[in-house]
């Protein structure tokens, strides 16, 4: 148990967040058009604050009083939503609020506070930011669940007002309805494993657990209990069979936020399974799932994918496209989930930073670009975009290819890591499957490179023009210019992913075992984990 | 040693340059970078010092990612020097040789040139395995955009069909080179990715079942560069649609990734498991041979004819590679630097003739000695080499392919898994070839004049210019001089081959000793009932 003091302490990043939201949602409020239009900018300011607190607080020194399950995993999730969170709202400038300031700007309307949305469509997003950088201090279910659901909420209210037609409010529905579904089926899970262990602190839980473990193994509850959970979680991350609803609201949302619907449920969901899994007992000590999480988890991460990358072949709209490949992105993710703790989310944890960096700059250039006021949508739409807007293009390309997993871009070597995971583990199957899937991807990441540089231009895509700001396609640049520099520094990359990814229990082995290197320890030590990593394999 | 660095590093500078220079400097700065290039090769050729040994020269090492023990190292063997050799020496004749067929996009078409070849030397110089992937993989994309942007009429369906079946390819490779890894690290407890250390780990410590499953990933992922039957689809397609230095480059390097990885990692990795298959990939590489000439034998379009006889050529190259002796890999290596200098004269050859006539049509088209008299001398110089006349490069390889194949019998101080039938069936492919490849010549060489009508007359002149005479002339150099002196080549590479080999011929006596046990087992069986 750690103090409320202490906690508090950890909770800096997320409250510099909220403080931003009260003054974003003003800024966007005051009567000056110069003013208001800084809301963008306040937003940013608290963002990069937020992320840098997360570095401090999160110091080595600190840790050791943090009693979370994984005492540095916060450090690395606040940097790369800091970052990722700074571009999305870049990527968002210029199209917030856009039709009634031009009314304004003609005269036609006086500006009212009422009908404006620009302040809370910053605020809503930066308070889904801290959501996800809440899932990391969680160290029971209600600040689980409270985290996950501080992270969707503000989404559906994104998807609704990010723009004024039919699809956006249909989207916004669809997601409402099916996310509730989703929360009550996960809490419904919490609820079991409460009923399973008698507590819903973690470390209770994983000493309950640990112990029916120890008798012989999970009990009915808690294993269903998990099973619904995890099902429930997986519909943040898409997961099938609970994806059907991606393509639908990618579609109706805007550009900029479809790109934070990509990034930040997703990221928070797989966080959420991952905390959950290393609460009810999972660790690099003891790295084995029960036997019916692994099935489902393993049927779950197949058909992900699959259904993702089939799904995406056969969309003519971009943006679906884009929803089917981030399908697929988390069945690749939930490879890393089954691996565990360890090489598996540190993997992961690396995986969401090249998915996040690849997915914000494709759709940064959708947001940065228009046909007629209107967002693109079709193929046909970027065919010969090369011609009239070469940077672009080469933004499009860049970023499909990394999210291809082409080498040396940045998703190859989340893709790597993700497979050497994998089959360290002994899960060569999956991988094998993934791989196969990360072929069929090619044939439509494809398309995004190639239609943009080497098709003709048709009438469609002959009238379209930049963006209202130049912001999101300077946030595309950005993101690219990461994909394409990152690479070099990975050393340094996986090393940190490595450090946030270890479980306190391993840390406490390892601190342990500096202590008093002992022999006998260290060869339970191996056995354990031999007999972690034949388990797997002789399935 | 900095040699190395300099020869990776040098075209990126290039294309680079390329893209910050104006249009018209493009090509200039281009074949400037590509004879700099060819240059350092040479003077790292003559730094090299360990001609004929087995050893790694060039080598150096810079840290990335040492947590899983992936380092950006680099170094070559002789093979790997030739390769790399061959390498620089087509690019600069490359650029030359699309210094009028290109006319648009021009910052762009000499900068993926030169990335290409950087990529290139970086799979021939790569001591790392996630290196090489890298490379080999990197390859694809200059590639793709090459076809794509400069090609023919049907590039769109070329290109993607190229880019598909190799990447998948390679992923399939990719997966069984990371769990050859795996094992490694399963056993020592710390990752390497140091190509050497991983084939020694695995030809030693996997079983014969690891080792199947291994080779068919790496098989898979090669085969498809090489092109081996039956995934050869995409090469004729795409050497019809590339420009003329695409098909080049294409043949003359890209196609050899392939083969240079069944030399640098198949044969290392699993021998046990190579000892097993070498017949079935043996009858892969001779249905290859016989299907490609025949169909290279009802061809008209002429670039197309080329393209396939790649397929059938590099069947033997295959042959000779799993001969598993010195005679069938000296001939393999041999062929693939022969088969990069007179096919990509070839592709040169063709690509100079649509320039003038717009047309690749064997029925449109004939009797052009009287027209282009200097071409035609090129054409059936380069034919004849293609062909194996004796004297020219090609038969010295296309004969130790099939001798080895020959002798990989059961018997002798290299005892091998083909031998004489597989030797026989690929000797057909020879007199094929010969056929188809005549004929073509009979066709467009020789017989009436036949000129199609070109409308858009490029001022080029009716006969090859300087510039043309010199894309040509040292490839045909080249020929005569590996045709009469191979034993320059031959000695150069032993030690490489030798060091490949040293495990076989226990493994295949072990092999073969097995299985007259279990035939005199059966007999004796037999004959007690």
């Amino acid at each position: 148990m750690m103090s409320m003091s202490n906690h508090l302490w950890f909770l800096i990043p997320e409250a510099i967040l909220l403080v931003g939201v009260v003054f974003t949602a003003i800024t966007g409020l005051v009567r000056s058009v110069s003013v208001r239009q800084l809301a963008p900018a306040v937003a940013a300011v608290f963002v990069v604050a937020s992320g840098v607190a997360s570095v401090f607080v999160f110091a080595p020194d600190r840790l050791d009083t943090s009693a979370f399950l994984m005492p540095a995993l916060g450090r690395w999730v606040g940097v790369i939503t800091a970052g990722i969170g700074l571009i999305l709202i870049i990527a968002s400038v210029g199209r917030v609020d856009r039709r009634l300031e031009q009314s304004v700007a003609a005269g036609r309307l006086r500006f009212d506070p009422l009908r404006s949305s620009r302040g809370e469509y910053y605020a809503f997003m930066l308070l889904s930011l801290a959501g996800l950088m809440l899932v990391c201090t969680a160290n029971d279910l209600i600040w689980l669940f409270l985290a996950l659901e501080l992270t969707s909420l503000p989404t559906y209210v994104l998807v609704a007002m990010s723009r004024t037609n039919r699809l956006a409010q249909e989207a916004a529905m669809k997601y409402f309805f099916l996310g509730a579904m989703s929360a009550a089926i996960f809490l419904y899970g919490f609820a079991l494993l409460y009923a399973a262990t008698g507590t819903i602190e973690f470390d209770g839980m994983r000493a309950a657990l640990k112990a029916q473990a120890a008798e012989g193994e999970l009990g009915a509850l808690a294993i269903g209990g998990l099973l619904l959970s995890l099902f429930g979680i997986g519909y943040k991350l898409a997961a099938a069979p609970l994806h059907l609803y991606a393509a639908d609201v990618y579609e109706g949302a805007s550009a900029p936020v479809t790109a934070f619907l990509g990034f930040v449920p997703k990221a928070a969901g797989t966080l959420a399974i991952m905390v959950l899994l290393v609460a009810t007992g999972l660790d690099e000590l003891m790295a084995l799932l029960p036997y019916p999480i692994l099935i489902m988890l393993w049927v779950v991460a197949v058909l992900t994918m699959t259904l993702g990358n089939i799904g995406a072949l056969l969309q003519r709209s971009v943006k679906r496209m884009l929803a089917y490949s981030s399908i697929a992105h988390s069945g690749y993710i939930l490879i890393g989930i089954i691996a565990g703790p360890g090489l598996g989310y540190s993997a992961v944890l690396f995986y969401l930073l090249a998915y996040g960096i690849g997915n914000t700059a494709a759709f940064s250039v959708l947001s940065g670009l228009e046909r007629r006021g209107e967002e693109l949508t079709t193929l046909e739409d970027l065919a010969g975009l090369r011609q009239r807007h070469p940077v672009m293009a080469a933004v499009l390309a860049i970023s499909s290819g990394s999210l291809l997993g082409f080498p040396p871009l940045l998703g190859f070597w989340g893709k790597l890591l993700l497979f050497i995971a994998g089959i360290q583990t002994g899960h060569l199957v999956l991988v094998v499957i993934a791989a196969v899937n990360s072929a069929i991807s090619g044939w439509y990441y494809l398309k995004l490179v190639a239609v943009p540089i080497m098709a003709a231009p048709t009438a469609r895509s002959e009238s379209v023009e930049r963006g209202p700001s130049n912001w999101p396609r300077l946030a595309g640049i950005v993101m690219v210019v990461a994909t394409l520099v990152l690479p070099v520094f990975l050393g340094w990359l996986v090393a940190e992913s490595n450090d946030s990814a270890r479980t306190s229990q391993a840390v406490m082995a390892d601190q342990l075992q500096s202590e008093t290197e002992d022999n006998s320890g260290r060869l339970a030590r191996l056995s354990a984990l031999e007999t972690a990593l034949q388990g797997p394999a002789q399935r | 040693m900095i040699w190395g660095w300099i020869l990776l590093l040098l075209p990126i500078a290039g294309a680079l340059g390329v893209v910050g220079s104006s249009a018209r400097a493009a090509k200039s700065v281009a074949l400037l970078t590509t004879l700099a290039t060819f240059g350092v090769s040479i003077a790292a050729a003559i730094e090299f010092k360990v001609w004929g040994s087995g050893d790694f020269g060039l080598v150096s090492s810079i840290p990335w990612l040492s947590e899983v023990g992936i380092n950006l190292s680099i170094g070559a063997d002789s093979v790997a020097m030739m390769l790399v050799l061959l390498t620089t020496l087509l690019m600069p004749l490359a650029v030359l040789g699309s210094w009028t067929a290109v006319s648009e996009r021009l910052k762009e078409y000499y900068g993926w040139l030169l990335l290409i070849e950087a990529a290139m030397i970086g799979v021939f110089l790569a001591r790392d395995l996630v290196f090489f992937y890298i490379c080999f993989e990197f390859t694809l994309v200059p590639m793709y955009f090459l076809i794509a942007i400069y090609g023919g009429s049907g590039r769109a369906r070329a290109c993607i069909k190229f880019f598909l079946y190799t990447f998948t390819g390679s992923l399939i490779a990719l997966v069984g080179f990371l769990y050859v890894a795996w094992c490694y690290a399963e056993s020592t407890g710390t990752w390497d990715f140091e190509i050497a250390t991983l084939c020694t780990f695995a030809a030693t410590e996997l079983s014969l079942g690891q080792q199947l499953w291994v080779l068919v990933a790496l098989v898979i992922g090669f085969a498809v560069k090489i092109p081996l039957f039956p995934v050869h689809t995409w090469l004729p397609l795409a050497h019809t649609e590339a420009p003329t230095a695409g098909s080049v480059i294409l043949a003359g390097v890209l196609l050899k990734l392939g083969t240079y990885g069944i030399f640098r990692f198949v044969l290392p990795m699993t021998p046990d498991a190579v000892v097993e298959w070498a017949p079935i990939l043996g009858i892969l590489a001779i249905i290859g041979i016989l299907y490609a000439g025949l169909i290279c034998w009802v061809q008209t379009d002429v670039k197309k004819l080329v393209a396939y006889s790649s397929v059938s050529h590099l069947g033997f190259c295959v042959l000779g590679l799993f001969a598993l002796n010195p005679l069938g890999l000296q001939g393999a290596v041999l062929y693939m630097i022969n088969h990069g200098l007179s096919t990509g004269a070839l592709f040169f050859l063709v690509g100079m003739m649509y320039e003038r006539y717009h047309t690749r049509d064997m029925n449109s088209i004939g009797g052009l000695a009287k027209r282009m008299p200097i071409w035609a001398f090129f054409m059936v110089f380069f034919v004849l080499a293609s062909v194996g006349l004796p004297g020219l490069n090609g038969f010295v390889s296309e004969f130790l392919c099939l001798i080895g194949t020959f002798a990989a019998g059961e018997s002798g101080s290299y005892p091998g898994v083909l031998g004489p039938w597989f030797a026989a069936f690929a000797a057909l492919g020879m007199i094929v070839a010969a056929m188809y490849l005549l004929i073509m010549v009979g066709k467009i060489v020789f017989g009436a004049l036949k000129e199609p009508v070109n409308e858009d007359h490029h001022d080029l002149p009716a006969d090859l210019s300087p510039r043309e005479i010199i894309v040509l002339a040292p490839l045909a150099v080249l020929c005569v001089l590996l045709g009469i002196q191979p034993g320059i080549a031959m000695d150069a590479m032993d030690g490489s081959i030798n060091e490949t080999l040293a495990v076989y011929p226990d493994i295949v006596k072990g092999a073969i000793q097995q299985v007259t046990d279990a035939g005199s087992t059966v007999l004796r069986g037999g004959m007690n009932q």
